[in-house]
């Protein structure tokens, strides 16, 4: 790490708090923070079209199979396996793990702990450009001969450890494995920092407990990642070596691919699937804890109420993220593992209902009895409450072995966690975007606009997933692109459920459709939006204390001070009905200014 | 690193948890879970440079549940089937220990000499470290080099494989050490410190420090596991 330093010395040298005056160094290669989480937005922004772009494709493959489109021609099933890697890889790396936490989180943590940027601004800056080369490289694996790979995103060996195993699993398979290392080290690098920032560089007076659930929720990820996305890198190598260097940790003895046998011997699947999903369990909550942070947020803004039981909140966040790590095998039921593992593995992941439960219980506790500002933030926060409970639920369905069995690689799933990981983490970044917009770029988004934007993706996603849970019922399997032949149904059980697949397709093109609505008021309002103050939602955290959008270096060379929890709404006897956390309050007036003759230099405690 | 806000010292007030001073009971129940008394004082009397060591020992969790992966991968690739032959002790790497034990103790005594003010002992300890470190290095090839001369090559055997993927991963962090390294080295015969700078200069050289040592113990970690657990 010491070679981060480096770089980071001579900037700090030349003096932090000017800046820079170069378009490069100001907007390209910048070090502040919240240029960073910018940019990480938008990367997630275009990937996030990418991904759904491959998901309308995928649709319409699987509605009018046989079909030959306009400019992309026939998809044909090789394509479509290649389409569902992609899309899976794009959105739950490059979208649900960068922008929740490298977008929102680079952004904010800093300014609402008040701190003027992260604490290693150089790292910061490599872990973004490390994300992007991450970016491009997965992407370039659809232009390389033979195409991307046709393995899911979980990647599972042997397909994907024997390079003729399928077409894209030669060199696009490598470039996925390369894009995923990449995406790791610059994963690792932003947790890194974040934990770093966190701990050692929030301002005076604001002790752990009084941090906003969002920095609770973006700690507590980082945490997540640090742990994490090491053994995905490890798991990684270990492929890649097993694919181009001849080793056997992965393939077992015996394998024909295409009638000739391979030379590995003795290696293990099960291992890539264990290594895989302990990375990709936390996976699931580093997407879903940022959203949880920004509705708790925003619900208490909203709801003019303090967040009800901030405490339990933060013991929530930590034991989901904590019981994250124990639960990797409930993907794993049907891999043959010892019955008594697989209870283990059951009774753990149906816990998790416990913290799940405290968090949905006072989310309602804070909406309860509540004067609600109906504001499209809140409607989009309020949204992340209904999908992460009905994605939920169906988590405790698929927890349970004997129900996990039948239902494994089917619809079911895919309806489950679409719901709960996919559609509930975007719209927590939907109602961050909406309620940090005018803070990021000093003017509103359209209302209207996002009120019609919201109520048709609310009604689009559900009408897009619910469907599938009765599908994966019935038996419908994923990851199949084709269930007729010639005309001919192969599965005729499947054969009544064409009404339902035809009404998700177009479910989903409708939504697609209403995203271009997002992007549209989004740089719409970029230049035309109404103008606000420092603080247009009176809320009560650090960033609304400062203008918008925020000086180069957060707040101006002096320091904040904080006197008070995050969510004092409603307080009675407060002139606004709110009080800001940066509010003194006159009965501690004796005791600040006795810590200060006391304490000396107390204040410039990341200054130079 | 302390995290529980104390109370301020200007007027008695009970203590309560993590809060931070007194609670008074909220419209709500109190559950706004947070304190009204003055700024507590855990955010502001850290001083900055306590970051690279926090920063330092993040980044080596990170580094340690890496390989933690890759012993579990080893424990159950061990057991898997019945074609793991361990490899004897390559004699080099009793060589390879000692001299990174050396160079342990080495920037040991360049961090306390440049505690002590010494500067020039300090450099010329720290050139010993970067020279022991890249002794360390060309070891470990050239016991690579040994075995592919016997034939042992990385696909020839699991143990073999492991073998390879550890001393390989273990040597690209060293690597990065010996960077840091010559970036301490580089930035001291430059002799650009202020007065000022010194504080932020021993917080650095801490911080390496620290991952140096820690490569040291993973090496040998690496060696138990390598040969013991076979």
């Amino acid at each position: 790490m010491a070679d981060a330093n480096v770089v980071n010395e001579g900037h700090e040298a030349v003096h932090r708090h000017e800046p820079p005056k170069s378009f490069i160094r100001k907007y390209i290669f910048s070090l502040d923070h919240k240029v960073i989480g910018v940019q990480y937005l938008t990367l997630a922004l275009v990937a996030v079209f990418v991904g759904m772009i491959l998901s309308v494709l995928m649709r319409l493959s699987l509605t009018w199979p046989d079909m030959t489109w306009p400019i992309i021609g026939a998809i044909k099933p090789d394509s479509y396996l290649s389409l569902l890697t992609i899309h899976g890889t794009m959105m739950v790396f490059f979208v649900l793990t960068t922008a929740p936490q490298g977008g929102f989180g680079n952004y904010f943590l800093p300014i609402q702990i008040g701190a003027d940027d992260m604490a290693f601004p150089t790292l910061n800056m490599l872990s973004f450009w490390v994300t992007l080369v991450g970016f491009i490289v997965l992407v370039a694996s659809f232009f390389v001969p033979e195409g991307a790979p046709i393995g899911g995103w979980t990647a599972y060996p042997p397909l994907s450890a024997i390079p003729s195993a399928g077409p894209g699993q030669g060199t696009g398979m490598n470039l996925w494995i390369l894009s995923i290392a990449i995406f790791c080290v610059g994963s690792l690098l932003g947790a890194l920092n974040f934990i770093t920032t966190l701990l050692n560089m929030r301002a005076r007076g604001m002790s752990l407990m009084r941090m906003p659930l969002t920095c609770w929720a973006w700690f507590t990820t980082a945490v997540l990642a640090l742990l994490a996305f090491p053994v995905l890198l490890a798991a990684g190598v270990l492929l890649y070596l097993d694919r181009n260097a001849g080793t056997s940790f992965f393939v077992p003895a015996g394998l024909y691919v295409k009638d000739i046998i391979q030379p590995h011997a003795g290696g293990s699947p099960i291992l890539w699937q264990h290594l895989f999903w302990f990375f990709g369990h936390p996976e699931v909550y580093i997407a879903i804890l940022p959203g949880m942070g920004a509705t708790s947020h925003i619900l208490a803004t909203f709801a003019r109420k303090p967040v009800f039981g901030y405490r339990a909140m933060v013991f929530a966040i930590f034991a989901i993220g904590l019981l994250g790590f124990f639960v990797w095998g409930h993907h794993m039921f049907i891999s043959g593992m010892s019955p008594y593992s697989a209870m283990a593995f059951s009774i753990l992941t149906l816990s998790i209902g416990v913290p799940s439960a405290v968090k949905t219980f006072n989310w309602l506790g804070t909406l309860w009895g509540a004067k609600i500002r109906f504001t499209t933030p809140m409607l989009f926060a309020i949204g992340f409450v209904s999908l992460f409970v009905a994605g939920g639920i169906t988590g405790l369905v698929l927890g349970q072995t004997s129900l996990d069995l039948p239902m494994h690689d089917t619809y079911f799933v895919l309806g489950h966690f679409h719901l709960v990981m996919g559609v509930a983490a975007i719209f927590g970044m939907f109602a961050g975007i909406y309620f940090w917009f005018p803070k990021m770029f000093g003017r509103m988004m359209s209302e209207r606009l996002g009120r019609i934007h919201f109520w048709i993706t609310f009604t689009g996603v559900y009408s897009i997933f619910i469907p599938m849970h009765i599908m994966g019922i019935v038996g419908m399997p994923r990851r199949y692109s084709r269930f007729a032949e010639n005309g001919q149904q192969i599965y005729g059980f499947l054969e009544s459920l064409h009404p339902l697949v035809l009404f998700v397709t177009v479910a989903a093109i409708v939504t697609f459709f209403t995203q271009f609505l997002f992007l549209f008021n989004l740089l719409w309002s970029l230049f035309k939006g109404k103008k606000v103050g420092a603080n247009p939602w009176e809320a009560t955290t650090l960033e609304w204390d400062i203008p918008s959008p925020p000086p180069h270096d957060n707040f101006a060379g002096i320091p904040p001070v904080v006197y008070r929890g995050p969510y004092e709404y409603s307080v009675p006897g407060a002139p606004n009905d709110y009080i800001m956390q940066s509010t003194p309050d006159p009965a501690d007036e004796a005791g600040v200014r006795a810590q200060e003759g006391n304490g000396g230099n107390g204040h410039d405690g990341h200054k130079h | 690193m302390d995290t529980t806000a104390t109370s301020t010292k200007g007027i008695a007030q009970p203590k309560v948890g993590l809060g931070g001073g007194t609670r008074k009971v909220g419209p709500n129940g109190g559950s706004r879970g947070n304190g009204h008394s003055g700024p507590g004082k855990d955010g502001f009397e850290r001083d900055s440079l306590s970051k690279y060591r926090l920063g330092m020992w993040i980044a080596l969790a990170g580094i340690a549940m890496m390989f933690t992966a890759l012993t579990s991968a080893y424990i159950v690739r061990a057991s898997t089937s019945n074609d793991w032959r361990p490899l004897a002790i390559p004699r080099l790497l009793w060589l390879s220990t000692t001299l990174i034990l050396l160079s342990s103790f080495t920037f040991e005594i360049a961090r306390r000499t440049l505690r002590s003010g010494n500067t020039n002992a300090y450099q010329r300890w720290l050139l010993l470290t970067v020279l022991l470190g890249l002794g360390f290095l060309a070891t470990q090839l050239l016991a690579w080099r040994q075995l592919a001369a016997q034939g042992i090559y990385l696909a020839s055997n699991p143990h073999n494989s492991f073998f390879y993927v550890l001393t390989g991963a273990h040597g690209l962090h060293l690597l990065g050490g010996i960077l840091g390294l010559d970036y301490l080295l580089l930035r001291s015969w430059r002799n650009r410190v202020e007065e000022s700078g010194a504080a932020k200069r021993q917080a650095i050289v801490n911080a390496v420090a620290l991952y140096w040592h820690f490569m040291f113990g993973l090496w040998i970690y690496l060696f138990l596991l390598l040969f013991l657990w076979r």
